[in-house]
C-alpha cells in the first residue's frame, strides 16, 4: 500500500467512523427533547423512560463522537499538512465557529445528563434544546469547510500562493448551502429511520407496548418530513454539481460525450478506454432535465476533461446509486406512513409497514456513507477542487500503513463495543 | 489593530486556551492517573470520587484542546503543518490515548452489568490517562528545546524520531504527568466530603508536588545544553524572573496550604503555579512558535483572517462564558459549599 493510499484510507475510515456518531449526535438530542417535552406535558412515565434511555444513548454516542472528532481535527494536519498550510487561513473560520458550537454542546450535554436532580424541569428541558441546536450548528459549520473543498472561493492565486483571502466568502462558498442542508437533513433522516426501525421491529413482537409506540411516534415525526425534504435537497445538490463539478456529475452518470438534451443512462457497461457506455437504457433528455431543469441543456461529458482529472468512475457511480436508492426507499416509507396518518390508521398496527421500517434500520447510515463517498471520491484527484491535488497534500511521513492499521483496529473495537452497549443497556432492557 | 499586534493577540489567546486545557482538562487526565494508583482501604471510594468529579465536565474541558488546534490552524497554518510532520508519531500515540481515555470512561459509566467488565474499562481509562499527558509533555519539550528545526532532507530517524525522543523531552513528559496528577489531587481535596478521603488526596497531592519539583529540576539539568542561548537570555529578563518568582511562591503556598489542610487556598495556589509553568514555557520560546522555524510574525495568517477569527472568538465567548459559568455553578458550587459546613465523615449531605 502506497503512503498516499494509506493516508487516504485512514482519512476515509476516520471520517466514515466519525460521521455515524456525528449524525446520531445531531439526531438523538432532538428525539430526546421531543420525548422529554411529552413527559412534561403528559407526565406519562413512558415518556420519561424513553427520554432517559435516549439520553443514555446520546451520552455514549457523543463521547465517541467527541474523541473521534478530535482525531479528525489532528488528522487533517497529520495526513495532509500541505493542505492545512494552504487552506488554514482561508477556511479556519468555520472550524473556529464549530469549536464554539461544539463547546456549547458539550457543556449543555453535561448539564443535561448529570443535572436531572439539580435543575428545574423546565431548565433541564432547555438544556436539552441547547444540545440539539448547538449540535446541529456545529455540524453545519464543519460541512461549510468541506463544501469549500468542492467549490473553493474567497481567494486568488498569485505565484502559486493564495492571496486576497476573504474568509467569509470562503465560508459561504457556493456549495455551503446545498451541502449543509443535505447533510443536516441526512442526520435527521438516518437517526429517525434507525430509531423507528428498531422500535418497529420490537412492535412486530409486541404490538401493545406503549413504550415502543411512543418511541416509534417521535422517531417518525422526525424521519417523515426530513426524508421527503431530502428528495428536494438532493435535487438541489445535483443541480449544484452540474454547474460547479461537472466531472463529478459526468462520473456519476457515466456521461462521456458532451451533449445537448442529454439522456439519463440506466445500467449499461462502461468502456472507459473508448469513452462510451454500451447497452444502457437511455431515458431521453432526462439528465439535462435533472441537472439544469431544461430538456435541451448541454451536459458536459468526461471526454471534455483530461483523464488525470477523472475520479474513480465505478466507485462514484455505485455509491451514488446506493445513496439515491436507499433515499428513495426511505421517502417511500415516509409516504406510506403519511397515508396511514391521513387515514387515521395506527402505524403500530400495520405489520407490513413495520417490517419495511425494520428492514430500513441501517438504510440512513449506509446512504450517508455512500453520499460521502460520492462527495469525496467524486472530487478526486483533487483535495481542493481545481487548486490542489490530494497527492501534493500528503505528509512526507513514511509507513502510513501503520497508523491506518492501528486506527482501523481501534475503531472496529470501539464500534463493536458501542453497538453492544446500546443493545445491552438501552434496547434490551425491558421497559419499566 | 495592525498585523503584528493582531498576531500577538491571537498567539496570546492560544496560550490562554492552552492554559485552560492544562488547568481544566489536565486535571481530568490527572484524575485518571490516581484511578490507576488508587490503593488502600478507600481505593473504591477514591475511584468513585474521581468519576463523580470528571463525569459532567470532561467533555467540555476537552474542547480547549480542539480550540488550540483550530486557532493554530486558522491563524498560524504553517506551524500546524510543520508540527504535524515532525511530531507525527507522538501526536498519533497521544490521539489513541485520547480516544481510549474518553470512550473507556464513558463505557465504564454506562456498562453497568458486570463489575469485572467495569474494572477492565477503568483500567483502560486509567492507563490511557497516564500515557497521554506524557506524550503531550514530550511534544512540548521537543518544541521548546528547538529540536523541531529539522531539515527536510534529514534521515527518517533524524527527522521523525530524534526531535521528540531525548532525556529532556522524556523529563518534560514526566513533568506534564506530575503536574496533571498534582492538579487533580488538589482539586479533589476541595470536592470530597469524606475526611478520610480528603487525607488520602492530600497525601497524593503532596507526593505529586514532590514529583513536579523533581521533574522540573531534572528538566533544567537535561535542558542546560539543549536550551538555546536565546532561550536562556529570555528566561533571565525581568518579566521572566517575575513570572518565575510568582510560580515559585505559588508552589510554596500550595504545599504549605496542603500541609495545613487549607484546601481551597491550595487549589488557588496550584492553579497559579501551573499557569505560571505554562506561561513560562510560552515566554521561554517567545516570539518563536516553532523555535528555529516559525515566529509569531512569520507564520501569521493574513490580517483579515486574524481579525475575523478574533471577532468570531469574541462572539463565541458571549455564548461560551455564561454557559461555562452555568455548568460550573451547577456542579461545583454545591459540594464546595458543603465542604465549608461539614468536615467529618458523619455529616454527609443527603442526596
Amino acid at each position: 500500500m502506497s503512503d498516499l493510499l494509506a493516508a487516504w484510507a485512514q482519512m476515509a475510515m476516520s471520517l466514515g467512523f466519525h460521521i455515524i456518531f456525528a449524525v446520531l449526535g445531531i439526531g438523538m438530542p432532538l428525539l430526546m427533547v421531543l420525548s422529554e417535552r411529552q413527559w412534561l406535558k403528559t407526565r406519562d412515565p413512558v415518556w420519561l423512560d424513553l427520554t432517559k434511555r435516549w439520553s443514555k444513548g446520546t451520552a455514549i454516542l457523543f463521547a465517541v463522537g467527541a474523541v473521534s472528532g478530535t482525531v479528525l481535527s489532528f488528522e487533517l494536519g497529520l495526513l495532509w499538512p500541505a493542505f492545512m498550510e494552504y487552506a488554514g487561513a482561508i477556511i479556519g473560520m468555520p472550524f473556529s465557529l464549530e469549536g464554539f458550537a461544539f463547546f456549547t454542546e458539550a457543556i449543555f450535554l453535561g448539564i443535561y445528563l448529570y443535572g436531572w436532580q439539580r435543575l428545574s424541569a423546565r431548565a433541564h428541558w432547555w438544556a436539552g434544546v441547547a444540545v440539539a441546536v448547538s449540535g446541529t450548528i456545529s455540524g453545519i459549520f464543519v460541512v461549510f469547510a468541506n463544501a469549500w473543498m468542492n467549490s473553493p472561493t474567497g481567494f486568488r492565486i498569485v505565484d502559486g500562493k493564495p492571496v486576497d483571502i476573504d474568509p467569509i466568502a470562503a465560508m459561504l462558498n457556493p456549495a455551503a448551502f446545498t451541502q449543509s442542508l443535505h447533510m443536516t437533513l441526512a442526520a435527521f433522516v438516518s437517526t429517525g429511520i434507525a430509531v423507528a426501525g428498531i422500535h418497529a421491529w420490537m412492535l412486530r413482537r409486541d404490538t401493545s407496548s406503549p413504550f415502543h409506540r411512543a418511541a416509534l411516534k417521535v422517531a417518525l415525526m422526525i424521519a417523515v418530513p426530513a426524508s421527503l425534504l431530502q428528495v428536494i435537497s438532493g435535487d438541489l445538490s445535483g443541480k449544484f454539481i452540474a454547474r460547479w463539478q461537472p466531472v463529478k456529475l459526468a462520473a456519476i452518470e457515466r456521461h462521456f460525450e458532451t451533449t445537448r438534451g442529454a439522456p439519463l443512462l440506466l445500467g449499461g457497461v462502461p468502456d472507459e478506454a473508448a469513452g462510451v457506455t454500451r447497452h444502457a437504457i437511455a431515458v431521453p433528455k432526462m439528465l439535462s432535465v435533472l441537472a439544469f431543469s431544461d430538456p435541451e441543456a448541454e451536459v458536459r461529458g468526461l471526454n471534455d476533461f483530461p483523464r488525470e482529472d477523472w475520479p474513480p468512475l465505478a466507485v462514484v457511480r455505485y455509491a451514488f446509486q446506493i445513496m439515491v436508492g436507499l433515499g428513495g426507499m426511505m421517502a417511500f416509507a415516509s409516504l406510506w406512513v403519511i397515508v396511514c396518518w391521513v387515514r387515521k390508521r395506527e402505524v403500530a398496527l400495520k405489520r407490513p409497514l413495520l417490517t419495511f421500517l425494520a428492514l430500513l434500520t441501517p438504510a440512513g447510515f449506509i446512504a450517508v456513507e455512500a453520499g460521502w463517498v460520492v462527495t469525496e471520491v467524486g472530487r478526486q484527484p483533487w483535495i481542493i477542487q481545481g487548486f490542489m491535488r490530494t497527492a501534493d497534500a500528503v505528509t512526507p511521513m513514511p509507513g502510513l500503513v501503520i497508523p491506518f492499521t492501528i486506527f482501523t483496529v481501534l475503531y472496529c473495537f470501539l464500534g463493536v463495543i458501542v453497538a453492544w452497549l446500546l443493545w445491552a443497556q438501552i434496547v434490551r432492557v425491558r421497559p419499566a | 489593530m495592525d498585523a503584528p499586534v493582531l498576531a500577538l493577540v491571537v498567539a496570546g489567546l492560544i496560550m490562554v486556551a492552552v492554559n485552560a486545557y492544562v488547568v481544566l482538562g489536565g486535571a481530568d487526565f490527572g484524575a485518571g492517573v490516581w484511578d490507576l494508583l488508587a490503593r488502600g482501604p478507600r481505593a473504591a471510594a477514591q475511584r468513585e470520587a474521581i468519576a463523580e468529579r470528571i463525569g459532567p465536565i470532561w467533555e467540555a474541558n476537552h474542547v480547549w484542546l480542539i480550540f488550540v488546534v483550530v486557532l493554530l490552524f486558522s491563524c498560524f497554518p504553517p506551524v500546524v503543518a510543520h508540527l504535524s510532520v515532525v511530531l507525527h508519531i507522538p501526536l498519533t500515540v497521544m490521539l489513541i490515548g485520547i480516544v481510549l481515555r474518553g470512550s473507556a470512561f464513558t463505557f465504564r459509566a454506562y456498562d453497568s452489568t458486570d463489575s469485572a467488565v467495569q474494572r477492565q474499562w477503568g483500567r483502560i481509562f486509567a492507563v490511557s490517562s497516564t500515557i497521554t499527558p506524557v506524550l503531550l509533555g514530550m511534544c512540548v519539550g521537543a518544541l521548546v528545546s528547538g529540536a523541531l528545526a529539522v531539515p527536510t532532507e534529514a534521515s527518517f530517524v533524524a527527522r521523525f524520531i530524534t526531535p521528540w525522543w531525548s532525556a529532556f523531552t522524556l523529563t518534560i513528559g514526566g513533568l506534564g504527568l506530575a503536574v496533571f496528577a498534582f492538579l487533580a489531587a488538589v482539586y479533589l481535596t476541595v470536592e470530597v466530603q469524606d475526611a478520610g478521603l480528603a487525607e488520602d488526596l492530600r497525601a497524593m497531592a503532596l507526593s505529586a508536588a514532590l514529583a513536579v519539583g523533581l521533574f522540573a529540576a531534572l528538566g533544567l539539568w537535561f535542558g542546560r545544553n539543549t536550551l538555546t542561548a536565546t532561550t536562556r537570555a529570555l528566561l533571565t529578563n525581568p518579566a521572566a524572573i517575575a513570572l518565575q518568582l510568582v510560580t515559585g511562591a505559588a508552589a510554596v503556598t500550595a504545599i504549605g496550604a496542603l500541609l495545613t489542610r487549607r484546601y481551597r487556598l491550595a487549589r488557588t495556589a496550584a492553579v497559579v503555579q501551573v499557569s505560571g509553568i505554562v506561561w513560562g514555557w510560552g515566554l521561554a520560546q517567545f516570539p518563536a512558535l516553532v523555535p528555529g522555524v516559525h515566529t509569531i510574525a512569520s507564520a501569521a495568517a493574513p490580517t483579515v483572517t486574524l481579525r475575523l477569527v478574533l471577532i468570531g472568538v469574541a462572539g463565541g465567548m458571549v455564548v461560551l462564558v455564561p454557559s461555562l459559568w452555568y455548568l460550573l455553578r451547577i456542579f461545583k458550587a454545591e459540594p464546595a459549599r458543603a465542604f465549608e459546613r461539614v468536615d467529618t465523615a458523619e455529616h454527609r449531605l443527603p442526596e
